[in-house]
């Protein structure tokens, strides 16, 4: 079977034509570098994103300190985590990088600040 | 009156790019300007990931980007820092005049270096018809009200244009627990990266409608529905294709334009594309969204560092 994709790993956008076999990918066309690659057979095997979002400050110089995760989760939890990171608070200043919840909903991912808040 | 060698105007990407290749390239007294109490310009509202894949080879979120430079830049203490201050005049002697709380200031520059950013093409610029009840954003703004300030601008949300900023934001209110009722687009085709249409439209199964138009905006306080039209290739409307959709927020997501007022002003003139940074009186320079739109701000930063460069040839000339 081919199926069609867009990389949206950069703005170069290949599309990316792909065969597979029993839901695996046996080759891929399209891509102008690695990364496509690794996108095709992640999108189909396994789609994942990495999350972005706020979490709400308690008195410090900002109201919204924002996070991401640092790794991509599974695309089917990320609803749930975006729940879940309304539910942080943050209360002491924080800096760009720094870890807010390791090992995230036991996703193995960790949610980080991604500026200074202070 | 103060004098510096170098002024930079705007401490977004632009500016700070700018300010630091100067610095690299051999001027030592830099003062940049900026009316926000944070640097970082709008990069500090735009918390997705997608900055950087170009210039550091990484996926960055905005702020992440932005703190690159403002961590290299603390660290060069030859260039002066100067939060709060909006710049409200520049006349054709290099003479800028700012305020800052409680102050007016005027600063004479050998070089001026001028990266305001651009701002949003309002309701007005894109002639809505209809009532003008509140529920009316544009997509940039709303963007600032939840990412910055905490705030949810609405529940129901009907996006006009579908420019990377407006994507990004369906996908946004759509996490926050809005409903993005439609996306509307009058041509036939995205104008934002096929990218944003993926994991922020495509993701989320949210309903992004090509060659249609809103009609109008209606409601008394507060928005309480559109009207909306299929239109033809020539964006006319076709006839009796008319529906309504039932929102209280409508977002204008149609692009943005350079803000150069003070430069305009002053009467000076950004020269053509071909002529990078350059503007029709020698030592002044335009970089970053205010010299052109920029759809990414990787290219953004490496023009700006020209424009730092160029500044300090030109200083250099003066003392030469
Ligand atoms: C909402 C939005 C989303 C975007 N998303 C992406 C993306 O996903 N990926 C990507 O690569 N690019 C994206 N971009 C583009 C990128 O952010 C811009 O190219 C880049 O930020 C432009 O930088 P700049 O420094 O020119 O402008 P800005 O970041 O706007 O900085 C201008 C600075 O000048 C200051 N200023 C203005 N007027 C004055 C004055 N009179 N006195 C003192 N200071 C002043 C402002 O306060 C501001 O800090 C996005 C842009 C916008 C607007
Ligand atoms: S394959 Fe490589 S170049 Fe093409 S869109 Fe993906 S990351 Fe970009």
């Amino acid at each position: 079977m081919l199926k069609k994709l867009i990389c949206i790993e950069c703005p170069v956008s290949c599309e990316l034509l792909i065969e597979l076999s029993d839901g695996k990918v046996i080759k891929i066309e399209g891509h102008k570098c690695d990364k496509g690659q690794e996108y095709a057979k992640s999108e189909i095997e396994n789609p994942q994103r990495i999350i972005t979002s706020t979490v709400l400050a308690e008195k410090l110089s900002l109201k919204m300190v924002p996070i991401r995760s640092d790794k991509p989760i599974p695309k089917d939890k990320v609803l749930p985590a975006i729940e879940a990171i309304k539910e942080i608070r943050i209360k002491e200043p924080v800096a760009l990088g720094q870890v807010i919840r390791e090992n995230f909903l036991n996703l193995g991912v960790n949610l980080i600040a991604t500026r200074d808040v202070s | 009156m103060i004098k510096r060698d170098l002024v930079v105007v705007g401490a977004g990407p632009a500016g700070m790019a700018a300010a630091i290749s100067a610095y690299k390239a051999g001027v030592r007294d830099i003062l940049l300007l900026e009316r926000e109490q944070f640097l970082g310009g709008v990069l500090n509202q735009c918390i997705h990931t997608g900055f950087g894949i170009e210039y550091f080879k990484e996926v960055l979120t905005g702020p992440e980007y932005a703190g690159r430079f403002i961590k290299e830049l603390k660290n060069l203490p030859e260039i002066n820092l100067s939060l709060r201050s909006f710049v409200i005049k520049l006349n054709c002697d290099k003479v800028l005049t700012f305020l800052k709380p409680g102050q007016m200031e005027q600063v004479k520059a050998k070089a001026i270096i001028m990266a305001t950013g651009c701002r949003e093409k309002t309701r007005e610029m894109v002639h809505i018809a209809g009532s003008r009840p509140s529920g009316i954003f544009s997509a940039g703004l709303a963007q600032k009200l939840i990412n910055i300030e905490g705030v949810l601008p609405g529940r129901e949300v009907v996006i006009v244009g579908s420019g990377d900023i407006g994507l990004i934001m369906a996908r946004r209110f759509t996490l926050e627990g809005a409903q993005v009722k439609a996306i509307i687009e009058i041509k036939d085709r995205t104008s934002g990266l096929l990218r944003n249409v993926i994991q922020c439209v495509k993701d989320y199964d949210l309903p992004l409608l090509f060659n249609h138009k809103i009609k109008r905006i209606y409601g008394n306080q507060r928005v309480k529905k559109v009207s909306l039209a299929k239109v033809d290739k020539n964006y006319n409307e076709i006839k009796d294709s008319e529906f309504f959709i039932d929102c209280d927020t409508v977002l204008i997501s149609t692009g943005l334009i350079p803000e150069n007022e003070l430069i305009e002003m002053a009467d000076i003139k950004i020269k053509s594309e071909d002529d990078l940074n350059k503007t029709s009186l020698p030592g002044v320079f335009v970089c970053g969204n205010s010299y052109k739109v920029y759809d990414l701000v990787d290219s953004a930063t490496k023009d700006s560092q020209e424009a730092g460069t160029m500044a300090a040839e030109y200083i250099r000339s003066l003392n030469a």
